[in-house]
């Protein structure tokens, strides 16, 4: 089991809509392939940006009303957060390269 | 620099196989997969048509299998993106996000993606209701009526999957008989949530702020309709991974690489197998096979380069 944090529909709002960090939060399920293939990579950017970036997973099985409040109908779903606003959102398993590039926006 | 015997692109069905046999035959090896391998079968739920498995076997446990039986002996697997080939008779360079390496052959196994419909809305409503993966998406759709677009057997597959949460699917297809196995057709003709749609394309994904219907062109009567769904799943084929290799390999029209029987491809020294090799059929037996071929091939062309040097 990784260290990477991981967030629930109670502390999704304190944790990532308040951090002081830009966030991004990896919305996966058990079931869901890809979110199998990236979740690697999004514990390998977890590590690479500690202390610059708060990065977490929301499992959407567990948490319903997170999802539905981001409208996210697809996983994995990766959602970028500053100042408590949604910055970015990227649908899909994408490469490392991407998703990192998406980040380095954020700093 | 590093000077490797074959370098593996890809960790699916074919490029895991080639790096069994590779690593078997004891050359220097390493597999490079961006995301974590497995493939394209990650998506697949239930996998029946894989021999060895007579009551089918789960896509993830299929693809552990298969990596834990290529590392077994000893094939190095790297979890790391390469960005960049350099694919010619001589040299064959291979450029990672972190370090350069050398290879005297490459097998690339790359595979394919779903491709997309081109069509009005589309974009706008990406990550909003259209889905390329049923067993991902399937849950958010519970009681709601939902489009499947295609006829093969991933449609059909689909669409069965499917029917465990929604309350409707339709499935749309451009001709008026599918193209998926007798079997697979016979399970959804006899599901009763699920209705089909002849001769009939999607021309635009109706929906602001998520998908709210989908609008459909029947083409033989040009009879223009709409269907309230909240999900639109596409499964109308695919488009082969090749950005790395565009204007290096010989493609054929559809993009995929063309190689001999040997699974090589125009560069000597440069094999190709599974989904991103032009073919007829892409299965996992059949990106099973490949691999294995084109791991011999390379052997068989070190051999050569050997005793030619």
């Amino acid at each position: 089991m990784s260290d990477i944090m991981q967030v629930t529909d109670e502390t999704f709002d304190a944790e990532i809509m308040k951090s002081e960090l830009p966030a991004m939060v990896d919305f996966w399920a058990e079931w869901c392939g890809p979110c199998r293939m990236v979740g690697p990579v999004v514990e390998e950017l977890s590590k690479a940006y500690e202390g610059k970036i708060k990065i977490a997973k929301m499992d959407v099985d567990k948490n319903r009303q997170t999802p539905a409040r981001f409208g996210i109908r697809n996983i994995p779903t990766l959602i970028l957060f500053k100042g408590g606003e949604v910055a970015q959102t990227i649908i899909g398993a994408q490469p490392r390269s991407y998703i990192e590039g998406e980040l380095k926006k954020l700093l | 620099m590093q000077m490797y015997d074959v370098i593996i692109l890809g960790g699916g069905p074919a490029g895991l196989t080639a790096g069994l046999y590779n690593a078997r035959a004891r050359l220097k090896v390493v597999l490079y997969e961006r995301l974590a391998p497995g493939g394209q079968v990650l998506t697949t739920d239930w996998v029946e048509n894989y021999p060895g498995f007579p009551d089918g076997v789960s896509g993830f446990e299929l693809m552990d299998r298969m990596k834990s039986q290529a590392e077994k002996f000893g094939l190095e697997i790297q979890n790391d993106e390469v960005m960049r080939l350099d694919l010619s008779e001589s040299k064959k360079i291979v450029t990672t996000a972190g370090e350069t390496l050398e290879t005297k052959a490459v097998i690339i196994a790359c595979g394919a993606t779903w491709k997309k419909l081109g069509i009005e809305g589309e974009e706008r409503l990406m990550g909003k209701g259209i889905s390329f993966c049923a067993t991902c998406d399937g849950p958010f759709y519970r009681d709601q009526e939902v489009a499947v677009i295609g006829g093969g057997d991933t449609a059909v597959e689909e669409a069965i999957f499917l029917t465990r949460f929604v309350s409707k699917v339709h499935i749309v297809h451009r001709r008026n008989q599918l193209r998926a196995t007798k079997l697979i057709q016979e399970r959804a003709m006899a599901q009763e949530k699920i209705e089909f749609v002849w001769d009939t394309i999607p021309v635009s994904v109706l929906g602001e702020t998520g998908v709210e219907g989908i609008e459909l062109k029947n083409v033989k009567t040009g009879v223009v309709s709409r269907k309230a769904v909240k999900g639109i799943f596409v499964f109308i084929g695919t488009i082969p991974n090749t950005e790395l290799v565009k204007g290096q390999l010989k493609l054929d029209e559809s993009g995929f690489i063309v190689t001999d029987d040997n699974m090589q491809a125009s560069v000597p020294g440069v094999f190709a197998a599974g989904d991103i090799r032009s073919k007829l059929f892409r299965q996992i037996s059949t990106a099973v096979g490949e691999g294995a071929t084109a791991s011999y091939a390379v052997e068989k062309y070190l051999e050569k380069s050997l005793t030619s040097s």
